[in-house]
């Protein structure tokens, strides 16, 4: 269980213009890339400083490969952070203002309260 | 000492400045509405007539992020660049440059933290929509020195909301205690129910109206006795995954004061969320 690598990837890619694009367009190879290069390095800590522990599990690895954000939200993704990234991904892919996010909503419909947990 | 010319609570919604600013198609059918209401409320700012402003938002997971991650933050410097490129993105807000007011930010800072908070500061600050978006409502021409506020209503663990109200209440102690003769308005942005990236987001309403009226009365009342019996750190999850937004709210209701009845209250109900908007004069107003 690791849901801070889970929200660290959401992060990470949501500012950077080139990654949400090279996400979009090959999630399965940027997932991999990310992980291996990118998982383990502390934000604010020169990149020799990284950690050396962190890693997916593969329920959590095929979530994000597969852009499946209802996955990512019962393993506890912060909502907030998989919202905003997958705006950025797919709501240029429907006409009218919303739709994504409705739609979004609708694929989430089976959930009542409590939701998953988003504590890290 | 310097004055609480004005006390101001609202909600911030990123899709002001694109509604407002559209045209044509684009404009959406409330805008105009929202445009009234927004410049009514503007009017209370300007006519408390600040030479400051104390702005108290939530970063959200721009700058502050998990591996490092405040309570309650004071920005200390003299300017502020301010939005991202994820909000010019998904809300099309615009860059801004705000000037600081870093000798309040120091005081804030030492005499907060010797009230018992122990205060994480920043001397390099990005802001983001939570203190931009009142500024584009309230004060467009964004031109008087700020002082940054930023609380975690995102990341759990938070602080329990009577903490929130605690350092409202501080917030307002010190500033009237602040050396000096300039008028200082408190500004600060929160939400009512409000779902983000659950089954209940973006809704032809907020997603628990019934809260949001509660709210609203509570708020226009000062009734901080009933929201502190009725806020919890849990009970915020029911109305909506992203309602802790509320503790910034029941702050802004701490630096009112208790039982302070707001001098100005409104409301929009939009799609997605409820508005609101609050205006308190401590020492009173001149006459518009």
């Amino acid at each position: 269980m690791s849901k801070y690598l889970l929200d660290k990837f959401l992060y990470t890619v949501d500012r950077d213009p080139e990654l949400v694009e090279r996400y979009r367009d090959d999630p399965r190879g940027t997932v991999a890339w990310w992980e291996a290069e990118q998982a383990n390095v502390i934000l604010n800590c020169p990149g020799a400083e990284r950690s050396t522990w962190l890693k997916f599990t593969d329920t959590e690895r095929e979530a994000l490969a597969t852009h499946d954000y209802a996955a990512l939200f019962a393993l506890g993704a912060h909502s907030f952070l998989t919202l905003t990234l997958f705006i950025a991904l797919f709501e240029r892919d429907y006409d009218e203002p919303l739709a994504f996010q409705r739609e979004y909503a609708a694929r989430l419909a089976h959930w009542s309260l409590p939701y998953p947990d988003i504590s890290t | 000492m310097a004055t609480v010319a004005a006390v101001i609570a609202s909600t911030h919604h990123p899709f002001y400045y694109r509604a407002s600013t559209a045209t044509g198609d684009d404009r959406p059918p409330f805008a105009d509405e929202w445009v009234a209401k927004i410049g009514a409320f503007r009017e209370t700012l300007t006519r408390a007539r600040p030479d400051v402003l104390v702005m108290v938002g939530s970063d959200h997971f721009h700058q502050l992020w998990l591996d490092n991650m405040p309570q309650f933050l004071i920005g200390k410097a003299p300017f502020y660049d301010a939005n991202f490129y994820n909000e010019d993105r998904e809300f099309g807000l615009p860059r801004m440059f705000l000037k600081g007011q870093e000798d309040l930010s120091a005081y804030l800072l030492r005499e907060g933290i010797d009230a018992g908070f122990d205060l994480a500061f920043s001397n390099e600050l990005r802001i983001d929509h939570s203190i931009t978006c009142p500024l584009i409502t309230l004060r467009p021409e964004a031109d008087l020195p700020i002082v940054p506020i930023y609380t975690n209503i995102f990341a759990p663990p938070m602080p329990q909301p009577r903490r929130f109200v605690e350092l409202g209440r501080t917030i307002r102690q010190l500033v009237e205690a602040w050396p000096g003769d300039q008028r200082v308005a408190i500004i600060g942005t929160g939400h009512l129910s409000l779902e983000l990236g659950g089954p209940r987001q973006f809704g032809p309403h907020g997603p628990d109206p019934e809260f949001d009226r509660k709210a609203v009365g509570w708020i226009a009342s000062g009734d901080l006795e009933s929201a502190l019996a009725q806020v919890s750190l849990d009970s915020l999850w029911e109305p909506g995954n992203a309602t802790h937004g509320f503790m910034d709210f029941m702050l802004m209701m701490g630096v009112a004061g208790e039982n302070a009845k707001a001098d100005y209250t409104d409301s929009l109900d939009l799609f997605h969320t409820m508005e609101a908007y609050f205006t308190w004069y401590p020492d009173g107003v001149d006459a518009p």
